[in-house]
């Protein structure tokens, strides 16, 4: 099929089943999948810039089903996700801008950059996060074995509630007292600074308007590393304020020639029954165990933008 | 055992779903988003404003049509599966 705005050529099949996966994913936990849509859509030839804006367009549509699901699932704050929508969108306009700046350079120097911070990006995510979810489930084991040594029963956490070896570190954000300070019910946050918030949104942002997608490999992590928001929260969260950020991002990068529309409404097809899928597993799973399933998945997105940086053209 | 039951039908369920929105979506993507190419290709190079408004209403749009039309699937081959 032809796809005239980003003059490219991909079969719609590929687009409809990377859209199903990508949405299974997205769901499941709560991160867009533009660390695998981006570099599939990079992939098969379409130039960076195009990548990005074409992604954000994409997970306006996927993020509606899931985050729907997630909001009757209760897994949203609603508050949080306002708070962040702020700061998101100042950061995804600076990371446009980016872009813009880029593509005066040349094409071939919008793919290098931004396919080199990708990779850089991808790998780290996946390497933090491999690292913490494994300290957590072993303190975890740690903990049942001494429990049972000792006689003393433990309590199993449900699947639903969290806990991890990085704790300490969203404790001491907590404690930092920088007005306004604000309680977030649905997170089980009694207090935290506005601008903790804002700063978390704001980064999240500028990857997300410079590498494209909701950029959830960054603002999930970060929702529950720094701001201690438990995971499945952070996932619905995630969720609802991407469809709100994603929305202006799309607008923004549309209007600066980045979007591909066709290519998003052929990818969502396949996204929007995996986003249902996908949101509805969670049910089941605890917040280490699902961090632990995300590591292998930017390490495949990376392979895949490394692939098409050093053959230099889109995989057949 | 009520549990292997209720995943099994639950699995049988997404199963018929998703034989039912492939062949809904291979129609839709070749009859109904093929048409809409060249027109958007024209307003992408004639007025980019003009295209990224329609561009957000066409996938806003397109997701809450798709989620509501997985939702009746989702009901219709659930409740036919019991």
């Amino acid at each position: 099929m032809d796809f005239l705005v980003s003059n490219t050529h991909i079969s719609p099949v590929y687009l409809v089943i990377t859209g199903f996966i990508i949405g299974i994913l997205g769901g499941f936990f709560g991160v867009g999948g533009s660390f695998l849509a981006g570099p599939a859509l990079f992939g098969v030839g379409v130039p960076m810039n195009f990548v990005v804006g074409t992604d954000l367009a994409h997970i306006v549509g996927k993020s509606i089903v899931a985050a729907k699901k997630h909001r009757a699932l209760g897994n949203v704050d609603l508050k949080l996700g306002l708070i962040m929508v702020i700061g998101t969108i100042v950061g995804v306009e600076t990371g446009a801008q980016g872009i813009e700046q880029l593509k005066h350079l040349g094409q071939a120097n919008v793919d290098k950059v931004v396919g080199v911070t990708f990779v850089i990006v991808l790998i780290s995510i996946s390497a933090f996060v491999g690292w913490e979810s494994w300290e957590t489930i072993k303190m975890q084991r740690e903990r049942e074995r001494e429990a049972e040594l000792s006689g003393v029963g433990v309590k199993k956490l449900e699947a639903k509630e969290d806990e991890s070896a990085l704790d300490h570190i969203s404790r001491r954000i907590h404690r930092i007292n920088i007005p306004p300070m604000i309680t977030l019910r649905v997170s089980g946050i009694n207090r935290i600074s506005l601008w903790a918030i804002l700063l978390v949104a704001f980064v999240g942002g500028v990857f997300s308007g410079f590498l494209g997608g909701g950029a959830g490999y960054i603002r999930m992590p970060s929702m529950v590393y720094l701001l201690g928001v438990p995971t499945h929260v952070a996932v619905g969260t995630d969720l609802f304020e991407v469809v709100i950020s994603a929305s202006y991002g799309t607008l923004t990068h549309a209007i600066k020639g980045n979007v591909d529309i066709m290519i998003a409404l052929v990818m969502h097809t396949g996204a929007a029954i995996g986003a249902q899928i996908g949101a509805v597993s969670t049910q089941y799973f605890r917040g280490p165990k699902i961090r632990l399933a995300f590591v292998p998945l930017p390490l495949i997105g990376a392979g895949i933008v490394i692939y098409g940086l050093l053959v230099g053209h889109p995989v057949k | 055992m009520a549990n292997k039951k209720e995943s099994a039908h639950t699995a049988r369920s997404f199963l018929i779903e998703l034989l039912v929105y492939a062949a809904l979506v291979t129609a839709y993507v070749f009859f109904v988003i093929g048409l809409f190419g060249n027109w958007l290709n024209g307003l992408y190079h004639h007025n980019k404003t003009l295209y990224a408004i329609a561009a957000l209403a066409l996938i806003i749009g397109q997701g809450v049509v798709l989620e509501a039309v997985t939702s009746l699937l989702l009901r219709l081959i659930g409740s036919r599966t019991e």
